[in-house]
C-alpha cells in the first residue's frame, strides 16, 4: 500500500493541462465547477434573451413583435432553459467548486463521471435549441408540457425535446450521485455530519431529492414518447388513458424540483449572513432540521399545482394543509437568518447585499406561496400572473440572487483577486430595483385577472405590463455588468488573502487564494 | 458609507411601494370581490391571508431592518456570539403553526361549500375546443359555440381597440339570476380551463373527464372570463362571457333559441346557390378554420396543412367531407359534425374548394347541405 502511495507522490503538484484539452478531458473538480458556472451563465443569457422577447411582446396590448405560436415557443424554452440550463447547473458548479474544499477532500469522489455529467449538458441544450429551426417550430406547450397538448397536439420537435430532457436528467442524476458519494465518504477526519458546513448539508439534501425525482421525470417523458410513437394511450383519453395522470407524475417530480432550485440557496445565504454579521449562525441544527423537513414535505404537496383539475374534496384539503405546513420550517429559516444578524457586527459588501435581498424577496415569494396554498383563493390565483410573480420572486431574487451572492463571495477564493466592490454594489442596486419593478406589478395584474401564458391581454392590464417590461429590460442589461465584473476579476485585481473575509470560517478559507490545482491531498484535521 | 447604503435602500424600497398608494383605482390591482356569495367569501379569505402575511412581514422585516440599522460594524464593533435558544426556537415554530390553523379553518369551510355541487336548476355542459367554448343546455337541448368576436385588425393594431378588447364573444352563455346554475366542464381536444373571476369559478376542462362547478348570480349583467390553461396557439383568444338575465328574459331567450334551431333545420332543405354557399362559407371559415389553416389557406408548415392546392380539397370531395365530419385521428383536426350545422359544413367545404385558385387547379365541385345530411344518415353510428 505505502509503495503505491509513494509512487503517486510526485504527481501531486502537477497543474492543469494546456489548451482546450484541459477543459475537454478534465477530471478536476475546480475546472468542472468553472465549466458548469460558465455554461449556466451562457444559458442564463440565452433564456434571458427569450424573456426579453416575451416582455417586448407584452409591452403593449395587441400583437406587435411575434406571432402567438412563436410566443408559446419562447415561453416554453425560457422556462426549460432557465430551470435546467441556468439555475441547476449553476448550483452543480458551486457544489463542484465548494463541496470538496469544504469537507477537506482532494476532489469529487467520481471525477470521470463528473466530466461526463458536465459534457453531456451542452448536447442536451444543443438538441433542445435546434428544435427552433425545425419544421413546426420548437416545443410550444409550456415548460410543464401538459399532455395531450405535448403529445397528440405537439409539433414534431417534441421527440427532440424528450431526448434532451433525458440527457439533462442523466446529467443531474450523475451529478447528484457524485455529491452524495463525496460527502458520505470523503469528509476530513473529525468532520461529523453535524459539523458539515450548511452549504454541504443543503447540497446533500438536494442530491437526494434529485435522485428521487429525476427518474420520475424520465418516466413521464418516456410515456409521452410511447404515446406519440408507439401507439400507447397513457395520457390519451380517447384511448382509455388519463391526461390528469400526466400532471400527477409531472408534479411529483416538479415540486421537489422547485426545492432542488432553492435548498442550495439556503446553504449559501446562511454562510454569507453569518460571515458578514461576524457572528455564528443562530441555529445550525434547526437549519439542518428545517431543510430536511422541507425536503420531506416536498413529496406530499405536489397536487397544490393541480387544485383546479377536479380532485375530490379530501385530496384538496390534504394538499392544502400539507402545503401550509411548509411555512413552518421556512419560517424557522428566515427567523434564523434574522436572529443571526441581530446583535451582529454587520458590513454590507456585495455578497451580503445580495443575501439580504434574497431573504427579503424570497420571503415575499413565500408569502404569495402561502396565499396560493389556500385552495379557494387559488381558484382565483391559479394560472394568472400572480403565480408568475410568485415563482419569479422565489427563483430570480431567490435562487439567482443567491447564486450571484455566492459568486461574489467565493470569487476571490477561486481567482485570487478581489472583485471591484463599487461595481459589485452598482450591479446589486441595479438588479435589486429592476427585479422588483419587473415582478412586483405582476402580482397586481394577476390579481386583477390576467392569465399567464397569454401573448396578448385586455386593456386594463396595459399600464403595469409596460412597467414590468421596462423593469425586465433594465434587469437584463444589468447582467451584462455582472459579466464584465466577473471577467475583470478573473483577469486581475487586488490580491485576496486566504481568508478573504474577516468573518469567514470553514476549510475553504484555509487554503490559498486561488487554491492550488489540487487541494487537501492530505486531509486536514477537523476538531 | 454603510449608512448611506441603507438610506438608499429605504428610499428605493419606498419608491417601489409608493405607487400602491398613488394609484387611483385600487380595484384594478386587486382580486375582484365578484358577484356571488361564494366569490365574496373567497375574496375575504384572500384579504385575510394577505393581511396575515403583511403583519408577519412587518414584524420579521422590522426586526431585520432594525438589526441592519443598529448592528453595523461601526455601531457595534464587537458582535455577540449567542446562538441556539430552545425557548425562542419552540416559540417561532409554534406561533406560525397556530396562525396556520387559524387560517386553515375558514379556508376549509369555504372549500366545502364550493364542493357542494348537487344538481342545479339549470345544467349547462361546457366543452373546451381549440379555441372556442361550446355550451349545451342539458334540459332545453340548446347547443351553440361561443367565439372571440374581437376583430383581427384590433389585435394587429390596424384599428383602435374596443373597450372589451379580447373579452368579447359572438354569443355569450345565458343564465337566469337567482337560480343554481351547474356547469359540467369538459374538453374535446387538449386541456382548457374555464374561469369566470366574478363567480370564483376556475375548473379545468379535461378530455375524458367532467368537472363540475356551480354558481348563483344575483345581479343581471355581463360577466367576463378567460381560458386559463395553455391550450395552444390561440390560448389567449378564447374568452368567456356569461350574460345573467331575469328569469322571464331567460325563458324568452330559450324559446328564441329553439325557434332558431328549427329554422336552421329548414334551411338544410333549401336549394343553395354557389354564391350563397361561398359567401356563407367564408364567414364560417374565418371563424372556425382560419386560426390553423390561415386566412390564406396556406396553413403553417409542419403543424397545420395547407388547404390551398391540397389534393383532397382539389379533387377528392368525398374524403373532404369525411375529414370535416370525422376529424383526423392523432392530429389537431377535430370533427365538426356536431359543431357546425349542415349548411355551414357544406358551405365551408364549398368555400375552400373554390378559393385561393383551387377551383382552377381542381374540380371545384360544390357541396350542398343535403349531401351532409346524406352522409350523416349513411354513417349513423349505432
Amino acid at each position: 500500500m505505502s509503495a503505491v502511495i509513494e509512487s503517486h507522490d510526485h504527481d501531486h503538484h502537477h497543474g492543469p493541462a494546456k489548451g482546450l484539452t484541459r477543459w475537454l478531458f478534465t477530471t478536476n473538480h475546480k475546472d468542472i465547477g468553472t465549466l458548469y458556472l460558465w455554461f449556466s451563465f451562457l444559458m442564463f443569457l440565452v433564456g434571458g434573451a427569450m424573456a426579453m422577447v416575451i416582455r417586448a411582446e407584452l409591452f403593449q396590448p395587441g400583437m406587435q413583435i411575434v406571432q402567438p405560436e412563436f410566443y408559446n415557443q419562447m415561453l416554453t424554452l425560457h422556462g426549460l432553459i432557465m430551470i435546467f440550463g441556468a439555475v441547476m447547473p449553476a448550483f452543480v458548479g458551486l457544489a463542484n467548486w465548494l463541496v470538496p474544499m469544504m469537507v477537506g477532500a482532494p476532489d469529487m469522489a467520481l471525477p470521470r463521471m463528473n466530466n461526463l455529467s458536465f459534457w453531456i449538458l451542452p448536447f442536451a441544450f444543443f438538441v433542445l435549441l435546434s428544435s427552433l429551426f425545425m419544421e413546426g417550430g420548437a416545443p410550444n406547450f409550456g415548460w410543464t408540457f401538459y399532455a395531450p397538448l405535448s403529445t397528440t397536439y405537439a409539433p414534431p420537435s417534441v421527440t427532440f425535446f424528450i431526448f434532451s430532457v433525458h440527457i439533462m436528467g442523466a446529467s443531474s442524476i450523475m451529478g447528484a450521485i457524485n455529491v452524495i458519494v463525496t460527502i458520505m465518504n470523503m469528509r476530513a477526519p473529525g468532520m461529523t455530519l453535524m459539523k458539515m458546513p450548511l452549504f454541504v448539508w443543503s447540497w446533500l439534501i438536494t442530491a437526494y431529492l434529485l435522485i428521487a425525482v429525476m427518474p420520475v421525470l424520465a418516466g413521464a417523458v418516456t410515456m409521452m414518447l410511447m404515446d406519440i410513437h408507439f401507439g400507447t394511450s397513457f395520457f390519451n383519453a380517447a384511448g382509455g388513458g388519463d391526461p390528469v395522470l400526466f400532471q400527477h407524475v409531472f408534479w411529483f417530480f416538479g415540486h421537489p424540483e422547485v426545492y432542488i432550485m432553492i435548498l442550495p440557496a439556503f446553504g449559501i445565504t446562511s454562510h454569507i449572513i453569518s460571515t458578514f454579521s461576524r457572528k455564528p449562525l443562530f441555529g445550525y441544527s434547526s437549519m439542518v432540521w428545517a431543510m430536511a423537513s422541507i425536503a420531506i414535505l416536498s413529496f406530499v404537496v405536489w397536487a397544490h399545482h393541480m387544485f383546479t383539475v377536479g380532485m375530490p374534496l379530501a385530496a384538496e384539503l390534504f394538499f392544502m394543509w400539507a402545503t401550509m405546513l411548509i411555512a413552518v420550517p421556512t419560517g424557522v429559516k428566515v427567523f434564523n437568518w434574522v436572529a443571526t444578524m441581530f446583535k451582529g457586527s454587520i458590513t454590507y459588501e456585495t455578497p451580503m447585499l445580495f443575501a439580504i435581498a434574497f431573504v427579503v424577496l424570497f420571503t415575499i415569494g413565500g408569502f404569495s406561496g402561502l396565499m396560493l396554498a389556500i385552495t379557494p383563493a387559488d381558484f382565483q390565483y391559479h394560472d394568472t400572473y400572480f403565480v408568475v410573480a410568485h415563482f419569479h420572486y422565489v427563483l430570480v431574487p431567490g435562487a439567482i440572487f443567491s447564486i450571484m451572492a455566492a459568486v461574489y463571495y467565493w470569487i476571490p477564493k477561486w481567482t485570487g483577486n478581489m472583485y471591484d466592490e463599487r461595481l459589485g454594489r452598482l450591479h446589486f442596486w441595479l438588479s435589486f430595483v429592476s427585479v422588483n419593478v419587473t415582478f412586483f406589478p405582476q402580482h397586481w395584474i394577476g390579481l386583477a385577472g390576467m392569465p399567464r401564458r397569454y401573448p396578448d391581454y385586455a386593456l386594463q392590464f396595459a399600464d403595469w405590463n409596460m412597467v414590468s417590461t421596462a423593469g425586465a429590460f433594465a434587469f437584463g442589461l444589468s447582467q451584462i455588468l455582472f459579466l464584465f465584473i466577473v471577467l475583470k476579476t478573473v483577469r486581475g485585481g487586488k490580491k485576496a488573502t486566504s481568508q478573504v473575509w474577516e468573518g469567514a470560517e470553514g476549510l475553504e478559507w484555509t487554503v490559498d487564494s486561488p487554491p492550488a490545482y489540487h487541494t487537501f491531498t492530505t486531509p486536514p484535521k477537523v476538531s | 458609507m454603510k449608512l448611506s447604503n441603507f438610506a438608499k435602500f429605504l428610499v428605493l424600497s419606498s419608491l417601489l411601494v409608493a405607487p400602491i398608494f398613488g394609484w387611483a383605482d385600487w380595484n384594478a390591482l386587486n382580486m375582484t370581490e365578484g358577484a356571488t356569495e361564494v366569490s365574496k367569501k373567497v375574496f375575504d379569505l384572500h384579504m385575510l391571508i394577505f393581511w396575515i402575511c403583511v403583519v408577519i412581514g412587518v414584524v420579521v422585516f422590522g426586526v431585520m431592518f432594525y438589526s441592519m440599522y443598529a448592528f453595523t460594524k461601526k455601531k457595534n464593533p464587537n458582535p455577540s456570539t449567542f446562538h441556539d435558544n430552545t425557548k425562542i426556537e419552540i416559540l417561532w415554530t409554534v406561533i406560525p403553526f397556530v396562525i396556520l390553523v387559524v387560517m386553515a379553518i375558514p379556508a376549509t369551510n369555504v372549500l366545502k361549500e364550493i364542493y357542494n355541487d348537487e344538481e342545479g336548476d339549470v345544467n349547462i355542459q361546457v366543452v373546451g375546443y381549440q379555441w372556442k367554448w361550446q355550451y349545451k343546455y342539458l334540459e332545453d337541448g340548446i347547443n351553440f359555440f361561443s367565439n372571440l368576436s374581437t376583430d383581427q385588425d384590433e389585435i394587429y393594431n390596424k384599428i383602435p381597440k374596443g373597450e372589451h378588447y379580447l373579452l368579447e364573444v359572438d354569443e355569450p352563455v345565458v343564465i337566469p339570476v337567482g337560480k343554481k346554475v351547474r356547469f359540467l366542464i369538459t374538453a374535446n381536444d387538449v386541456i382548457h380551463s374555464w374561469w369566470v373571476p366574478d363567480f370564483a369559478i376556475k375548473q379545468d376542462a379535461i378530455p375524458g373527464f367532467i368537472n363540475t362547478a356551480w354558481t348563483i348570480v344575483d345581479e343581471p349583467g355581463l360577466y367576463r372570463g378567460n381560458c386559463t390553461e395553455l391550450c395552444g396557439k390561440n390560448h389567449g383568444f378564447m374568452p368567456i362571457v356569461v350574460r345573467a338575465v331575469e328569469q322571464s328574459e331567460y325563458d324568452e331567450w330559450v324559446s328564441g333559441k329553439k325557434q332558431a334551431a328549427f329554422e336552421l333545420a329548414q334551411l338544410t332543405e333549401k336549394d343553395w346557390s354557389v354564391e350563397e354557399l361561398v359567401s356563407n362559407g367564408e364567414s364560417v371559415y374565418l371563424k372556425n378554420c382560419a386560426a390553423c389553416h390561415q386566412v390564406s389557406g396556406q396553413g403553417i408548415p409542419g403543424i397545420f396543412p395547407a388547404l390551398a392546392g391540397s389534393e383532397i380539397v382539389l379533387n377528392n370531395k368525398s374524403r373532404n367531407i369525411e375529414i370535416l365530419m370525422e376529424g383526423v385521428q392523432g392530429a389537431a383536426m377535430q370533427s365538426f359534425a356536431n359543431q357546425l350545422s349542415e349548411v355551414d359544413i357544406a358551405s365551408v367545404i364549398t368555400y375552400t374548394r373554390r378559393s385561393w385558385g383551387n377551383s382552377e387547379k381542381g374540380d371545384g365541385e360544390v357541396v350542398v347541405p343535403k349531401e351532409i345530411l346524406e352522409y350523416k344518415s349513411n354513417n349513423q353510428k349505432s
